[in-house]
């Protein structure tokens, strides 16, 4: 047992011994320990360098408001950084270390920050990265490499590189009440809730639920409270409409009274179960909530208030009665009001000596006296420490008069030895929930805090959460809370008796002693009661803008120490009062989030992934797999030894000298039927379609609303009133959306049905000289000769004994049918095809080769429909009817969209012979130190074997004028500059003699 | 946010897809007004309060809605059919 561990009570189990590791030394402690109680039995008391000025740091608080112990915790080579060591619970094996120093923790380089302070104040980040606006350095890259070595020396933890292999998960969960907080009043409120029989979901940030009672000393209904707290909660486990969740942050509440919750399901487990998850998410709709999230402490404003050793009151007081550990063992109090005494007497009772009570107040109450006398202690009223002594840990502070109502400190400063200083400045109840809720908190002169807002959601607030800071008024508060959440009445209560401590709710108005030296107010970003005022001299008047110009509670805690502070400090710098200056609403999440909870099981294998009838038959076949969307395609079927571009060149070459067969089941298609279908199909494609004969399919057009050009595809009619459309893969939901809601919305009177049946069909395209002689040798119960099935004719047959349907079209620019049969037959079919097609050498493709046969044919897909551009600046506008209205057509001909300087499909040919990049820009003049001048970009690009060059599709101003022109790419980025030729988008077979035959 | 959907009843709004501002009206479809079109195409309203939206229940019975939301707090006090086959009730 260490001289800082107490020779009996708290929550630890002393019998057990655990070891962890921290900054790679080896220490021991108890279950139930945090890290940071932990280490403070092992008589540690530095934890970290601040933020800016690399400042030897502590322990400050007990819980989720810790800014300086901010530690990183190694799960094997996962590294989750800037984790309070207040709320790690130790397990053997836990490794842990320090964060923001070099090369140690101890003797860190950085520190010597602290002597350019006056350099680093308010704004620097601002200051300093825009650089020097004058002199030689002015906009030179010397500043941008200077920035990286800046951002270096700030910051928190390192963020790992590894994947994290932890599991997540999500839940929903849908309840009566929801209990946020598990303290007496949320016990209470929980307990009375679930008698009514209402559905409780109780949650609680902490391991043990019971909140204060854990810690306050008290006595309910005649047992430690700690005792009556764990009674309580066997009574709710016990009950089968409560659900109690530990190790559980409720961090967001958002309209409709949904909330979130982070619940820590196995961080503190060595070993967790199988199957268990790291972290999981809960959604959580609630009919009603109750908030009893208690109260956080607020630190006081004083020169040195960061060394080591100096620490919240409550905090103290919780790690000595709950944790078994004394902070230190001559012990200094300083307090703006009375909470600090009881703490000043549990650390007296847990064996500390306390030094002094310095209380900026003068007129004391006879209780509070009483408690000094049991903490056989000197007190110092109308005093205020002035000064902190020691390095790395507190050897003494300096303490001088003080008047509360001036501010005015007088006399002599004198020395008293202590190592560990409590401070308190007051309470500031936990709104984050309600403030996220909605309506702005109000401030409460005599609590000197701000209080919950009017409820503009179903809530009800209980305990220190709204001000009320005895257990008595909590419990009492907690029941009717509970009653009102599950909607009974109100009646008789007979509360349990509570021998609570005694003491004010209120503190003393005093927020800083204004003092030489840095007096810190957000601790985790370093931000210094002088910072706050010099950005008040810089003209920040706002808030928001001071609370983003000084990053004043902006770091990782979010300000729950330094918010009310900061206010107070600022107020008084505007000669204004706290409620004039307003607070700054609260925003999710309440305390740090892993992002890992958030993806849940939404990542790697587990993303949906869309699959073809065909998918095992391209795996088995070599196929490389490439993601399109969700979509899984063929990229090549590489040969041993092949490089892509071998592989997609050999399988063009095959497919224009005789024939190759490509998986096309990932087109979107939409069954069009109804008596209105041919109409429907007038209105949304820019070119006919009532007029097209049944058995026969035409390549169509879509606009949007604004004139630009949206989708294309080919639709067949399959009968009069029966239409297949086809769209591209990755439109195919928005194509749908786009069809439902002209249906539903604009023209209610078109009677048409629309289905989405992508699903259904499998679909091969086979092109190529041979592919007729293919299709002829496989298809039986109709003819595919030229008579029979013309260019965009469509016939059923079968293939293996399937049904199928096959329309005469091309995207190679081969003569190519499409082949659909039954999803279920995909396979069948697929590979009937490919047997019919060995004597006459059929390969099949993947996305490369068919990209490639679309560049050199000139078509568009995606890339060149990318939502900025027109049919005309697609050479499409012969497909824009002018016999009728269609979608998009009174808006296309506006001014800007039928410029001549506008961007044009052309073709690019690269003039070195060396591969062109997607996305590379295209200029007239080269200018490699300085690249400017776009006239365009390259939207696709390959290795024509056709053309035996490489080249590319491109939208360039007044593309089709330059024809013949030279001009070059420009990279920057890939570093690759070279002449380009720009010329037709029609490279192969511009008259399309192949495809017809 | 919830919207309850006259098909499938009180459904999250993750089910749902925005399908723009419900006062739009759309110019016939041979009008040359270009004024027209262009507040159809993109003119927004954008109250503080009640707003008239079309929503698509697109993941789940695809159903368009006429919904009058409240953008300060995601109250929705209506919800209905825009064919308007049930007038709002299953």
């Amino acid at each position: 047992m260490s001289a800082r561990r107490t020779e009996g009570g708290g929550r630890i189990d002393r019998a057990r011994t655990i070891r962890f590791t921290f900054d790679g030394a080896t220490y021991s402690g108890h279950p139930g320990d945090t890290l940071a109680s932990a280490l403070l039995a092992n008589g540690v008391s530095l934890f970290g360098r601040s933020f800016k000025y690399h400042r030897p740091r502590g322990v400050l608080s007990a819980g989720v408001d810790e800014p300086n112990a901010l530690v990183t915790v190694l799960r094997g080579q996962a590294r989750e950084p800037n984790i309070p060591a207040t709320i790690v619970e130790i397990h053997d094996g836990l490794v842990a270390e320090s964060q923001n120093r070099f090369p140690s923790l101890a003797w860190d380089v950085s520190a010597v920050n602290q002597l350019a302070g006056p350099l680093i104040s308010a704004g620097f980040y601002y200051k300093t990265f825009m650089g020097p606006v004058i002199g030689p350095l002015k906009g030179t890259r010397f500043w941008m490499v200077c920035e990286r070595f800046i951002r270096r020396a700030a910051g928190l933890g390192r963020a790992g590189a590894v994947p994290d292999k932890a599991r997540y998960e999500r839940m929903n969960a849908f309840c009566d009440v929801l209990v946020v907080g598990a303290g007496p009043a949320g016990l209470t409120a929980a307990k009375a809730a679930a008698e009514k029989g209402a559905r409780v979901v109780l949650a609680d940030i902490e391991p043990r639920l019971g909140g204060s009672a854990n810690w306050s000393g008290e006595v309910i209904d005649g047992k430690p409270a700690a005792d009556w707290a764990a009674a309580a909660v066997n009574d709710l486990r016990a009950a089968d409409n409560v659900r109690l969740l530990p190790r559980t942050t409720v961090w967001g509440y958002y309209d409709g009274n949904t909330l979130a919750a982070l619940e820590r399901v196995s961080d503190h487990k060595q070993h967790p179960a199988k199957g268990e998850p790291r972290h999981r998410t809960w959604t959580i709709r609630a009919k009603s909530v109750v908030l009893a999230t208690g109260a956080l402490e607020r630190p006081l404003v004083f020169p040195g208030n960061d060394r080591p050793g100096v620490m919240l009151a409550g905090a103290a007081e919780r790690y000595a009665n709950e944790f078994g550990v004394l902070p230190g063992q001559k012990v200094a109090v300083f307090t703006n009001n009375d909470s600090a005494y009881r703490a000043a007497h549990a650390l007296r009772q847990a064996g500390a000596a306390i030094a002094a009570i310095v209380d900026v107040r003068t007129d004391i109450s006879a209780d509070m006296l009483d408690f000094a006398g049991k903490a056989e202690t000197e007190m110092l009223t109308g005093h205020a420490v002035v000064a902190t002594e020691g390095g790395k840990a507190l050897t003494g502070i300096k303490v001088q008069r003080f008047d509360a109502a001036s501010g005015a400190l007088s006399g002599e400063p004198r020395s008293i030895h202590a190592d560990c200083l409590l401070m308190s400045g007051g309470w500031s109840p936990a709104i984050h929930l309600a403030s996220q809720a909605g309506a702005r908190a109000e401030w409460n002169e005599a609590l000197q805090a701000f209080l919950p807002p009017k409820p503009n959601q179903k809530w009800t607030g209980a305990g220190a959460f709204t001000g009320a800071f005895s257990t008595t008024e909590a419990i009492e508060q907690g029941h009717a809370a509970g009653l009102t959440a599950s909607g009974a009445r109100s009646k008789h209560f007979d509360a349990p008796a509570v021998e609570a401590a005694p003491g004010a709710p209120g503190s003393e108005p005093v927020f800083e002693i204004t003092a030489p030296g840095k007096s810190f107010v957000d601790f985790q970003h370093d931000v210094t009661a002088d910072d706050v005022r010099l950005a008040h001299r810089e003209g920040f008047v706002s808030v928001e803008h001071l609370k983003r110009y000084t990053t004043l509670g902006m770091a990782t805690d979010q300000g729950k120490t330094s918010n009310v502070p900061g206010l107070a400090i600022m107020a008084a710098a505007l000669g204004k009062e706290i409620p004039q200056v307003g607070t700054t609403r609260f925003r999710p999440p309440y305390a740090a989030v892993s992002l890992g909870s958030l993806a849940g099981e939404r990542y790697g294998d587990l993303k949906p992934e869309r699959l073809t009838p065909m998918h095992d038959w391209h795996l088995a076949n070599g196929a490389s797999m490439y993601s399109a969307g969700l979509w899984w395609r063929p990229q090549i079927y590489g040969h041993a030894g092949e490089t892509v571009e071998q592989a997609y060149v050999r399988e063009t070459k095959a497919t224009r000298g005789s024939a190759g067969i490509v998986d096309v089941s990932t087109l979107g298609k939409i069954a069009v039927q109804g008596p209105d279908a041919a109409e429907l199909l007038d209105r949304v494609y820019t070119n006919m379609f009532s007029t097209l004969a049944v058995g026969k399919a035409r390549y169509g057009l879509m606009l949007r609303e604004d004139g630009l050009a949206f989708d294309d595809g080919t639709t067949w009619r399959l009968g009069e009133q029966d239409f297949l459309m086809t769209t591209t893969t990755a439109n195919a939901g928005k194509v749908m959306q786009h069809l439902e809601y002209f249906l539903e919305v604009i023209w209610p009177d078109l009677k048409v049905t629309v289905t989405s049946v992508t699903d259904q069909w499998a679909g091969a395209a086979i092109g190529g000289p041979k592919a007729r002689e293919i299709l002829a040798s496989c298809v039986e119960g109709t003819a595919v000769d030229n008579a029979t099935l013309p260019f965009m004719g469509i016939v059923h047959g079968e293939i293996a004994g399937v049904p199928v349907m096959i329309c005469r079209l091309s995207f190679s620019g081969e003569m190519a049918f499409e082949v659909y049969c039954g999803a279920d037959w995909g396979t069948h079919v697929w590979e009937a095809l490919i047997e019919a097609g060995k004597p006459f050498d059929l390969v099949p493709y993947g996305l490369e080769a068919l990209g490639t046969m679309r560049i050199e044919k000139g078509h568009v897909t995606g890339a060149e429909i990318d939502g900025r551009t027109t049919a005309r600046d697609l050479h499409l506008d012969w497909m824009l009817s002018k016999k009728k209205p269609f979608i998009g057509s009174a808006m296309m001909d506006r001014e800007g969209l039928i410029a001549a300087d506008r961007l044009q499909l052309v073709g690019v040919v690269s003039l070195d012979n060396r591969p062109l990049n997607g996305g590379a820009h295209i200029v007239e003049q080269l200018d490699e130190k300085n690249p400017h001048g776009s006239i365009g970009h390259i939207t696709a690009c390959c290795y024509s074997p056709s053309l035996g060059k490489y080249i590319a599709l491109a939208l360039v101003e007044g593309g089709k004028a330059r024809h013949g022109s030279r001009a070059f790419t420009s990279d920057p980025l890939r570093g690759r500059f070279g002449p380009v030729e720009i010329v037709s988008h029609h490279f192969f077979d511009p008259e399309g003699s192949r495809m017809h035959g | 946010m919830l919207i309850t959907c006259p098909y499938c009843g009180p459904r999250d709004v993750s089910e749902f897809t925005y399908q723009g501002d419900g006062n739009r009206q759309r110019p016939a479809p041979n009008s040359q007004n270009l004024d027209a079109w262009n507040e159809y195409v993109y003119d927004r309203l954008n109250p503080a309060g009640d707003h008239n939206e079309i929503w698509q229940h697109s993941g789940g019975c695809r159903i368009h809605l006429r919904v009058v939301r409240n953008t300060l707090t995601h109250a929705v006090s209506s919800a209905v059919a825009v064919r308007g086959h049930h007038g709002g009730k299953p």
